[in-house]
């Protein structure tokens, strides 16, 4: 057998060992088993690499170690982050992945220039070199924005920023880069092809910035998918590039993957993909021109507690307010006291709720709270007219009719939680601005709502003492 | 006999399967993959979505083959080197917490009673 027989059938086993990993996560009972198999697969496929490159008289392989070393060290204490801190880590971990697609994409081409290898640049390859770079270079800097805005770094604009005639010089700049392309694929050897190779690199990481800056907080589940489907579709174009199969099929897993959790998102917020695509959705918002002032009606935790022991179903809606005030172990023992003493406690999860696909799921389930409460929006909406009160914890726009009602309302049309619809409503918020969004949010203002507010953490503690405190005595 | 293509070529190769290319032969294996990848990411659990990203983040690393393949390169430029060595610094940084982070994400998933003390 030829070593390129074997490192073949270990990139073989490897892609099947990657297919099995995504299969597996169908169901938390199997997930784990998934894992292992990714690293079984990733191991075999570094392995299947080096073997090739030992047999075809590869060098360097101190550096290459070392590299390895220094990637795990980095790489270590990021698992080791909150899990609040999960979407911006992701947010990085996508920016290493477009910056690895870039740099080798930039390496092979200045091989094959300087080798002046007409043979190697075929359009094919150069095209897959023009899309790797440019996917590559595009996902580091708007993943490295990302990571940012959700981190809250200072210097980085936390609200959206636009300015007008944003997408018609987005697109400018898109089709300068497209022209340098089609000049590369014509002419990939012409002395000036540097400098346009170059020019799309910069142009790359200029729309990395530019798509990411119109972007709010509630926009980043969306967002993070994408840059999640780019970052794979790099690896696939390093694998046209290098005729390599296995590149080929994990980033088409990985791409694949991003698709079905942006296309997730996008329908969770009734935005079309091509909207999404072309960067329009981060609008600026319309603040709320109804000058009338509503009145809140506040209550105490005290009566909250009374109204939730006595109920049979109590739905907890979770947001984007409860991951920053850490606030699910609170959660958590609130759930408990409540389930000693009869009462259903089920939690409604929006699909955009947080700032990644299924944030809330990983805090509550870092809580210890039980899987099977967790109930998705479509499954628990036809029970909301049964539930005896409804807790929104720092969510907003996932619970407001306004998205069922009001034709003007930018979240109109958007799938919500049928907050709305249960007897009673207690919802915890830190202030008494409006949301994220800058919408008023009318669930706030009916009959039937009661607020309570506070930081979701402090409240949700004195909640706990309360139900505590009445069954102890 | 891949070898010997290698060998035809001006390129200083370095393996990993730098065959020769077959464009047709990739392209189908890329439509044959996404659609594979479509139907298994559709099953995927909602409760999942942050582990599977985290996990595709990981998968996504694959990244590293290319970049240990440019590394490693004999009689390459030194700049050609150095920018795959950052390239498996990067990916490797991915592999390595995108399966720890899931691993210990996934952990935390329990079913009622199961467990749970």
């Amino acid at each position: 057998m030829s070593a390129e027989t074997l490192v073949q059938l270990l990139y073989l086993v490897s892609t099947a060992l990657f297919i099995l990993s995504l299969k597996w996560m169908s169901d938390p009972e199997t997930a784990r088993k998934g894992v292992f198999s990714g690293v079984g697969a990733m191991t075999l496929a570094v392995a299947g690499t080096l073997t090739g490159v030992l047999a075809t008289g590869g060098t360097h392989y101190w550096w290459i170690l070392g590299a390895f070393a220094l990637g795990a060290a980095v790489g270590y204490p990021l698992a080791q982050v909150p899990l609040t801190a999960v979407p911006q880590r992701t947010a990085l971990s996508h920016a290493f992945g477009g910056l690895a697609a870039g740099l080798v994409g930039t390496a092979k081409f200045f091989l094959y220039y300087g080798q002046k290898n007409e043979a190697a640049l075929t359009p094919f390859i150069v095209v897959a070199l023009v899309a790797e770079i440019l996917l590559g270079f595009l996902t580091f800097t708007g993943s490295i924005l990302a990571a940012g805005k959700l981190q809250e770094v200072k210097w980085i604009p936390q609200r959206p920023v636009t300015y007008p005639g944003q997408n018609a010089s987005n697109l400018a700049l898109f089709a300068l880069a497209l022209a340098l392309g089609v000049a590369l694929v014509l002419h990939p050897l012409a002395p000036w092809a540097p400098w346009a190779f170059g020019g799309i690199i910069l142009l790359s990481l200029a729309f990395g910035v530019l798509l990411i800056i119109p972007i709010g907080g509630a926009d980043m589940p969306t967002v993070i998918s994408i840059l999640n489907a780019y970052a794979g579709l790099s690896a696939v174009a390093m694998g046209f590039v290098l005729n390599n199969k296995l590149l080929i099929t994990a980033g088409a897993l990985d791409g694949s993957s991003g698709l079905i959790l942006s296309v997730i998102m996008c329908k969770a917020m009734n935005r079309s993909f091509f909207n999404v695509l072309f960067g329009a959705f981060g609008q600026t918002t319309t603040a709320g021109a109804e000058g009338e002032a509503k009145a809140y009606k506040s209550d105490t935790t005290e009566s909250a507690a009374m109204v939730m022991e006595q109920a049979n179903l109590v739905v907890i809606v979770p947001g984007y307010g409860m991951a920053v005030a850490q606030a699910q172990h609170k959660v958590r023992e609130v759930y408990d006291l409540l389930k000693k003493k009869g009462v259903t406690v089920k939690f409604a999860i929006h699909p955009v709720a947080g700032r990644m696909p299924g944030h809330m799921n990983v805090l509550l389930a870092e809580a210890e709270i039980p899987y099977d409460d967790l109930v998705e929006m479509d499954e628990i909406n036809g029970d909301m007219p049964q539930a005896d009160v409804v807790l929104v914890i720092g969510a907003n726009d996932v619970v407001n009719p306004a998205a069922r009602s009001d034709k003007n309302s930018p979240i109109y049309g958007m799938p919500i939680i049928d907050a709305d619809k249960a007897r009673a409503v207690y919802a915890i918020k830190r202030s008494k601005a409006p949301g994220f969004a800058g919408i008023d949010n009318e669930l706030y203002f009916l009959d039937k709502t009661f607020m309570l507010f506070g930081d979701a953490k402090a409240v949700m503690g004195e909640l706990a003492r309360k139900l505590a405190g009445e069954s102890g005595h | 006999m891949m070898l010997l293509v290698l060998s035809e070529h001006a390129v200083p190769a370095a393996g990993g399967g730098h065959g020769e290319l077959d464009v047709m032969g990739a392209v189908f294996v890329f439509m044959l993959a996404t659609f594979i990848g479509l139907m298994v990411i559709q099953r995927v659990s909602r409760l999942l979505h942050t582990p599977l990203m985290s996990l595709t983040n990981a998968i996504s690393a694959i990244a590293v083959v290319g970049a240990i393949i440019v590394s490693a390169g004999k009689d390459y430029p030194g700049y050609i080197t150095a920018l795959g060595l950052v390239a498996i610094f990067c990916s490797t940084t991915n592999i390595v917490s995108g399966f720890l982070i899931t691993d210990r994400m996934l952990k935390m998933f329990k079913k009622q009673g199961g467990g749970a003390k």
